[in-house]
């Protein structure tokens, strides 16, 4: 065999391996390649658009524009309604949280305590989340009336004068934030009997053979240390999507009265889709996106090393 | 003609070496098995040859033809997979068809649907109906065929996979660790399914384990794959009687190689001394090739530290005398017995004595000496 | 000892449903006051002393009027059509590029697994202006695909299912390539099937999503022709038959109750679904 033939020989092999990993990152990029330019085109590129927008004075159809560095976010700085917003997603969020979690940790200890209709009130509990909630806060808004509303009719049978709790200052928030944890708490109680179905059996009978065999002994002892880790993850989840409040605040009280309950989405929609200040809405955009993004790398870290130590 | 050859195979992963040059010819119709430890890179080999995976270097042919780059469904081979690889979703039915429907019905009559009302799809799903029943029948799970895999049994799956391995008629098997999910009777029983299966069928299997004692029962030819190395190919006597390397004595035959480093032995006798090849480093001899004795000066001995009984045999662990070492030796039970704490010597069999050098190879052709 | 034991135990059952009762309740009211109000006829809603049943059952013409002066139904079939679209989009787009970063080796496969993770960071409601513009450029602001559109791209869907196609053994890719299937073969035969629950989990977590929001259609969207329920409604008050109570609830009603009804027919799924795609 000549040399020539020699070196075909070895030389072959490859070029097939390569033509043959080849195919299978063709394969690959035609199937990832509709998605990737998906994500680019309403994902990352509007991402980005959004950051640009907000160092600009365009309004939305208008042909020019012009770069005004830092404008917005000192307008924005010097907003009263911007920090009010701020300010009450975050009471918002201090309410829901607590409420909901609580709420949904109390129905699911009862609903597992015993066989009892649990279907029943699972189902039941779980409606509000299931229900539209534009549609739902209208409702509300009926209960809530100050004359007709079951809400001031309940009170006034035990003799009480109930006030116009959405066009309230005091109240407002308050209500909205009822809603809030009207419409989560069914969502929390099934996270958590998720969680009280892993604790296993065999802990609950070594607690009773050590004598802690009482109600609020197996809760103490047994029950709220094994649902731990579920209560950081409802915690985390609750907040997340209180922070993005907006159907029943823009159905209700569109942030009145006098801002009393404006809220950062309602404020991001009423500013850039109401007013159309497209440059300064992103502005708010781009303070949301990066509160978001903060709070939620910093329970993925939370979690992270709770799991891990645990 | 289903022969296979690879030829300097070698693979990596990442800086991993798996596979080291690699160069083997499976005869047709021969049914080969490939055993070594877990992670020796057999499995790794087995895939090259599929076309699952690709060689960084070397090459395969099957059938006198070079199949580098060929996709795996064009080499003509069938595999059966260690966890059967059976699509849950599908019945048996449909799990043994579906080789046969990718390949005799168009794209186009496969499309969901539309391809029902294809011409000429009934006709051909009658013939595959066919051939599905008949490879059933002959694996003894036609009354399985309307069942989905979850609802089979360990032994049922592995028939399942084989049906549909077997059901278009490949020229190679492929078999990948296929026994080790069933339980110890069953593997047994399925052992002999395989063999039989493999003499009816007469093409060519090529069947990876880490049980030496199945790559033993099953092969025409066994391959010890070690650290990513073919160390020794042979019929399965061969492999036992006259390994080339320690490690391949070592990986075969159970209970293992007694392995007794040279100076640990009596080998200052000048018998011993005259048949030791100069770079032998270590000495190894089968369980059966010692006699156990009562202690006799001049021979090596120790004391006796364990027994066991497996009624045809009895197993001796003897801890020798000069050095930490433990040999086993096999006793017929009509032998005198030895009880636990009692000194004996050994009377090896120096015809049956194999020595090694440092890097393991065998060396120093006793059988030559002592004739 | 066992005869107190025993009325322990009967009065902590009690005691159970006393409190279930009433959580129960919280969580029932609107719905009953809702639908109670859609039976009653004007003057009964305002009167001071309040019953649950009307006493003059007003609710065929309060629901007449509903049907009528607004195109419910129009809603709710919108409703339905541009969350299957989504849907249906949705996995056109995400499954194969899980499969393909779950299953294929190729060059940047790991670099386009970290976008998707930094994807899953961004809150839809960040890019509704971009989305604005890009409809409006494109001029297709109030049509179907405006409401559509924005949503098909999930980095959600392509991390869930990447992550369930991974929990799928090699051993049935291999299987299924040594049987002659091509690659998007193996992703319609062998993966969509085989990750049933997973689709089904996204699925429920896509629709309940798209049925239940706001945000978005009331950017996207003005007119009624193609409004999604949550909007239909909303639309529906600000109407002139919406200022009348009684047909407003019949109206919420029968915008709330496709999703409850299927909700209740289908319980566990819907909980199952829900609950597995918060988990992740």
């Amino acid at each position: 065999m000549s040399v020539m033939a020699l070196v075909h020989r070895r030389a072959r092999p490859v070029a097939r391996r390569r033509q043959h990993q080849a195919a299978e990152a063709t394969v690959g990029w035609l199937a990832v390649s509709p998605a990737l330019i998906l994500l680019i085109c309403l994902l990352f590129g509007p991402a980005a658009a959004v950051i640009l927008f907000s160092f600009t004075d365009w309004q939305l159809g208008a042909t020019t524009f012009h770069f005004v560095g830092i404008e917005n976010f000192a307008a924005l700085w010097a907003d009263p309604p911007f920090w009010k917003a701020l300010v009450n997603t975050c009471i918002y969020v201090a309410i829901v949280v607590p409420g909901t979690v609580g709420l949904g940790l109390a129905t699911a200890l009862l609903i597992e305590a015993s066989p009892g209709l649990r279907g029943f009130y699972r189902a039941v509990h779980f409606l509000p989340v299931m229900s539209t909630m534009s549609a739902m806060a209208v409702v509300w808004g009926t209960m809530l009336h100050p004359s007709i509303g079951l809400v001031n009719r309940t009170l006034a049978t035990f003799g009480l004068t109930g006030i116009n709790w959405l066009r309230d200052e005091h109240t407002a928030l308050l209500a909205v934030a009822l809603i809030g944890i009207w419409q989560g708490f069914g969502f929390a109680m099934v996270l958590f009997v998720s969680g009280l179905k892993a604790v296993p059996q065999q802990l609950y009978d070594a607690a009773a053979v050590d004598g802690a065999d009482g109600l609020f002994d197996r809760l103490r002892i047994v029950t709220l240390p094994m649902l731990g880790p579920v209560t950081m993850f409802v915690i985390v989840l609750t907040a997340s999507r209180a922070f993005e409040v907006f159907d029943s605040v823009r159905v209700l009280t569109q942030g009145g009265p006098n801002y009393a309950s404006e809220v950062l989405l309602n404020r991001l929609y009423s500013e850039s889709f109401d007013y159309l200040r497209t440059g300064y809405g992103a502005a708010l955009t781009v303070v949301y996106l990066a509160i978001v993004i903060a709070l939620t790398l910093a329970q993925a870290r939370f979690i992270e090393r709770r799991v891990h130590y645990s | 003609m289903a022969e296979i050859e690879l030829r300097g195979i070698e693979k990596r992963y990442g800086e991993v070496s798996v596979l080291k040059g690699v160069s083997l010819k499976i005869q047709d119709g021969e049914f080969l098995t490939l055993v070594g430890p877990s992670g020796c890179g057999k499995s790794t080999l087995l895939r090259i040859i599929a076309g699952l995976e690709d060689q960084d270097a070397g090459e395969v042919s099957v059938g006198g033809r070079l199949v580098d780059g060929a996709r795996p469904k064009d080499r003509d081979v069938a595999m059966v997979f260690q966890s059967y690889a059976l699509y849950p979703h599908l019945t048996v039915f449909d799990n043994i068809a579906l080789p046969l429907r990718t390949r005799r019905l168009s794209f186009a009559q496969r499309l969901p649907l539309i391809g029902r009302l294809l011409p000429g799809r009934t006709g051909i799903e009658r013939s595959i109906r066919m051939e599905v029943e008949q490879a059933a029948t002959m694996l003894d799970v036609a009354h399985l065929l309307h069942r989905k895999p979850g609802q089979l049994s360990g032994g049922q799956r592995q028939r399942v996979a084989l049906g549909r391995a077997m059901v278009r008629h490949p020229t190679v098997f492929l078999m990948d660790e296929p026994l080790s999910n069933l339980d110890a009777k069953l593997r047994v029983q399925m052992r002999a399914e395989i063999t039989a299966l493999h003499r009816r069928l007469g093409v060519t299997f090529v069947y990876v384990t880490h049980d030496q004692s199945e790559a033993m029962t099953m092969a025409d030819r066994v391959a010890v794959v070690i650290g990513g190395e073919l160390l020794q190919v042979g019929p399965p006597e061969k492999l036992y009687r006259d390994p080339q390397d320690l490690r391949v004595a070592e990986m075969i035959g159970s209970p293992k190689i007694n392995v007794v480093a040279r100076g640990r032995w009596a080998d200052d006798r000048p018998i011993l001394s005259a048949i030791l090849a100069p770079q032998t480093r270590h000495l190894a001899f089968r369980p059966e090739a010692a006699v156990l004795t009562t202690p006799t000066a001049g021979l090596p001995g120790g004391t006796v530290t364990d027994l066991e009984n497996l009624g045809s045999d009895i197993f001796v662990h003897v801890a020798l005398r000069d050095g930490s070492e433990t040999v086993v030796i096999r006793t017929a039970p009509d032998e005198p017995r030895f009880s636990l704490g009692c000194a004996v010597g050994l009377k090896v069999d120096a015809a049956r004595l194999m020595q090694f050098d440092e890097a393991g190879r065998r060396c120093g052709d006793i059988e030559r000496v002592a004739a | 000892m066992s005869a107190h034991r025993r009325r322990s135990r009967v009065a902590g059952r009690i005691a159970r449903h006393a409190l279930l009762v009433v959580s129960a309740a919280f969580a029932l009211l609107p719905f009953v006051w809702m639908v109670s109000l859609s039976l009653k006829p004007p003057d009964e809603i305002f009167q001071p002393d309040f019953h649950l049943w009307p006493k003059t059952f007003h609710g065929v013409e309060n629901y007449r009027v509903a049907l009528t002066a607004a195109p419910m139904l129009r809603f709710l079939l919108n409703g339905v059509f541009v969350c299957a679209v989504i849907f249906a989009l949705q996995l056109v787009i995400c499954v194969p590029c899980a499969y393909a970063l779950a299953k294929l080796r190729f060059r940047g496969r790991d670099t386009l697994f970290s976008a998707v993770l930094v994807g899953l960071l961004v809150p839809p409601q960040a890019l509704a202006i971009p989305h604005f513009v890009l409809l409006y450029v494109f001029g297709l602001l109030d049509t179907y695909a405006a409401l559509i559109l924005p949503w098909i791209i999930s980095a959600f869907g392509i991390f869930l299912l990447r992550q369930f196609f991974r929990s799928i053994p090699d051993e049935i890719i291999h299987a299924a390539r040594l049987d002659g299937l091509g690659e998007f073969e193996i992703i319609w035969r062998i993966m969509m099937p085989m990750s049933a629950p997973a689709l089904a989990a996204f699925g429920i977590f896509s629709v309940v999503a798209h049925w239940n929001d706001l945000f978005w259609p009331l950017i996207a969207v003005r007119s009624e022709d193609i409004s999604t329920p949550a909007l239909g409604i909303l639309l529906f008050r600000d109407d002139e038959a919406g200022q009348f109570l009684g047909p407003l609830m019949a109206g919420a009603t029968i915008i709330v109750a496709p999703l409850l009804l299927a909700f209740l027919f289908a319980q566990r799924r819907f909980i199952d679904g829900l609950a597995t795609t918060a988990m992740k």
